[in-house]
């Protein structure tokens, strides 16, 4: 399972490590929807961290498309929010 | 659905979008491979804007510096002259330049961040670009089938990933330095107006300065007097000579009037 953290870069991970993941996203995802600045910074860093802690990263020339995709490690909760629209921040190819 | 599941689909319904455009499989192939190359050129400009924006912060910087080491200097001549009053004044205006400093180092170290961000991306790019012209060949080479549409569409979602990826970082970087620019173009107008003109003029004699130099002709004048009263063996009045030769001053007005002497001797 490919990841990638916008802005970093891309990691291969373990299957096993969904459910981790899935929980942590929960987290994140909870405090974009009520609004909870202090909850969204702390959650984003650990999802982001077990990401880069448990998985590979895959090289600069990998030209795989992933499977999921994180916000960028600075991403305020308003960007993130903004991100998730259709016509949000992330621009066309 | 996740949130990361959300935004993987987000970024395939624009690749998706991007690819129902092009014609055939080849078509798609030269088009990604421009959208990269124009991708590289706009982040590129854009580690070059940070850049601009960047150096432009370390020059205020700088002058605001340059304002608050010449007030320190002030605030001792008139320490040394025994005026606290305008020392006092000369550091509450060092205080208020401070403010301004710690903002813009705080402004500056956002923009190194962005800036090393973007070459990163330029970085990671470039290697995608060159592993996709590789990869487009080969499939030119062997493309014959519907089969090579699907690989086709592959190569192309990564690196539509990819670009999408890397212009947001520019978007990112590019709002972060509008954001920064009106700021200090707010610094470079106050410096303008005048508003900090005082704090900042160097060597052009403000307020203070003109109370220091005045402090210091006045000393010189007293100092003078007292040795013309010593030499022609008159009676030098008590209090007067001593504060004369422990003041500070007279030393740089007697450089300005050597000077000006000099300048008028080269006068016609």
């Amino acid at each position: 399972m490919i990841v990638r953290i916008l802005g970093e870069g891309q990691w291969e991970v373990s299957e096993a490590l969904l459910e981790v993941l899935n929980a942590l996203d929960q987290a994140v995802e909870s405090a974009v929807e009520t609004s909870d600045t202090a909850t969204f910074g702390p959650a984003l860093t650990a999802l982001l961290d077990a990401v880069r802690s448990q998985g590979t990263r895959l090289e600069d020339d990998s030209l795989e498309d992933s499977d999921l995709i994180l916000p960028p490690s600075d991403a305020s909760l308003d960007e993130v929010r903004a991100m998730l629209t259709d016509e949000g921040l992330v621009p066309d190819p | 659905m996740s949130l990361m599941k959300r935004l993987r689909l987000i970024f395939s319904a624009k690749a998706n979008k991007a690819l129902d455009r092009a014609e055939n499989p080849n078509e798609t192939l030269d088009y990604s491979y421009q959208k990269m190359l124009e991708m590289q050129q706009k982040v590129r400009k854009g580690v070059a804007d940070v850049a601009t924006s960047r150096k432009r912060l370390e020059l205020q910087m700088k002058q605001l510096q340059q304002g608050s080491d010449k007030l320190t200097n002030q605030a001792q001549q008139a320490l040394a002259q025994g005026r606290e009053d305008l020392a006092r004044e000369a550091l509450t205006r060092k205080s208020g330049l401070a403010g301004q400093v710690s903002d813009l180092q705080i402004q500056h170290a956002q923009l190194q961040a962005e800036e090393e961000k973007l070459t990163l991306a330029s970085q990671r790019l470039q290697a995608k670009i060159e592993a996709f012209r590789t990869k487009k060949e080969t499939l030119k080479a062997t493309y014959n089938a519907a089969k090579a549409t699907t690989t086709i569409n592959e190569a192309f979602s990564g690196i539509s990933e990819e670009m999408g990826d890397v212009g947001l970082a520019i978007e990112r970087a590019e709002d972060k330095t509008a954001q920064m620019q009106a700021r200090s173009g707010a610094i470079d107008e106050l410096i303008a107006s005048g508003a900090l003109e005082d704090k900042l003029a160097l060597g052009g004699g403000d307020d203070i300065d003109r109370e220091l130099a005045s402090l210091s002709s006045t000393t010189d004048v007293e100092a003078e007097l007292a040795r013309m009263k010593a030499a022609s063996g008159g009676e030098v009045t008590a209090g007067e000579a001593p504060k004369a030769i422990d003041a500070t001053g007279p030393d740089e007005a007697a450089v300005d009037s050597t000077v000006e002497a000099e300048r008028t001797k080269e006068e016609p």
